[in-house]
């Protein structure tokens, strides 16, 4: 009963395909490192600033944005459709922080939006410091040989 | 040329994740998570600079960069101020993009309403 029941479900999903997937993951996710090449070229021979001052204000533009879109309402459709072209870029952390504070604002300012906005990013941010810290005491370890 | 880089570089990473996401039963978020930690791990010898020289912002855009960022101030940190610098050195770098994402994300989510 449940191996019939097992076969009929796997019938009858959905097939995701893997290849139209990853090609539009290419694309997109090669279209976001272009505007993020151009920003940088842009913010160095507008703003007359470092090429780590321009990457920092690029990172910061992007947030910006994505944000926005996100508080707009059709950001969302925009990671349904490009999926990994869009969650891993900056874009998908910034996205994380925006989505989890507007679903959460009804609850009130602490209790909602304060305790509830790093929920989806908090992982991000938690396992690149624990891992950083590992790596760079690693580092040092071979250094000191 | 560094343009066409830029773009190989963010797809073939954005395409790994998407080919790990529809072949496994990982989220999103363990995705991400990976990313950042390879990112970081990819920092230890200076090999992730190697790869932002060859595709400038290509590599700086995608997670990866993020824990790149977060080892590199560790370590640059680690230089400067001995170990003390280990915990003060790592969130450098990348305290404007955390700052910019929460900062907007709070005054956003007061002005907009959810959409549905």
């Amino acid at each position: 009963m449940n191996q019939k029941y097992q076969e009929i479900v796997k019938k009858n999903s959905p097939k995701e395909n893997v290849l139209i997937n990853a090609v539009v993951a290419f694309i997109t996710g090669g279209i976001m490192g272009i505007i993020g090449q151009a920003l940088i070229d842009g913010y160095t021979t507008w703003l007359d600033i470092s090429t780590k001052e321009a990457t920092v204000c690029m990172l910061v533009t992007l947030i910006f944005f994505t944000c926005l879109f996100t508080s707009l309402g059709f950001f969302d459709k925009f990671v349904n459709f490009c999926k990994c072209g869009l969650i891993i870029p900056i874009t998908g952390f910034a996205h994380a922080t925006m989505s989890a504070a507007l679903e959460y604002r009804k609850e009130g300012l602490v209790t909602g939006i304060g305790m509830n906005m790093l929920k989806l990013s908090g992982a991000v941010i938690i396992f690149g410091v624990v891992s950083s810290f590992v790596f760079s005491l690693l580092r040092m370890v071979v250094g000191l040989i | 040329m560094i343009y066409l880089n830029a773009f190989l570089f963010a797809g073939f990473v954005c395409m790994i994740a998407q080919i790990i996401l529809d072949k496994t039963k990982l989220t999103p978020g363990h995705i991400t998570v990976i990313f950042v930690v390879l990112g970081a791990f990819l920092d230890i010898f200076n090999i992730y600079d190697q790869i932002i020289l060859w595709a400038g912002g290509g590599a700086l855009v995608p997670i990866t960069s993020f824990g790149h960022n977060l080892t590199h101030g560790a370590i640059h940190g680690y230089n400067t101020e001995g170990v003390l610098g280990l915990f003060s050195g790592t969130l450098d770098l990348t305290a404007a993009g955390i700052s910019a994402a929460i900062i907007f994300a709070f005054f956003m989510s007061l002005i907009f309403e959810p959409k549905d």
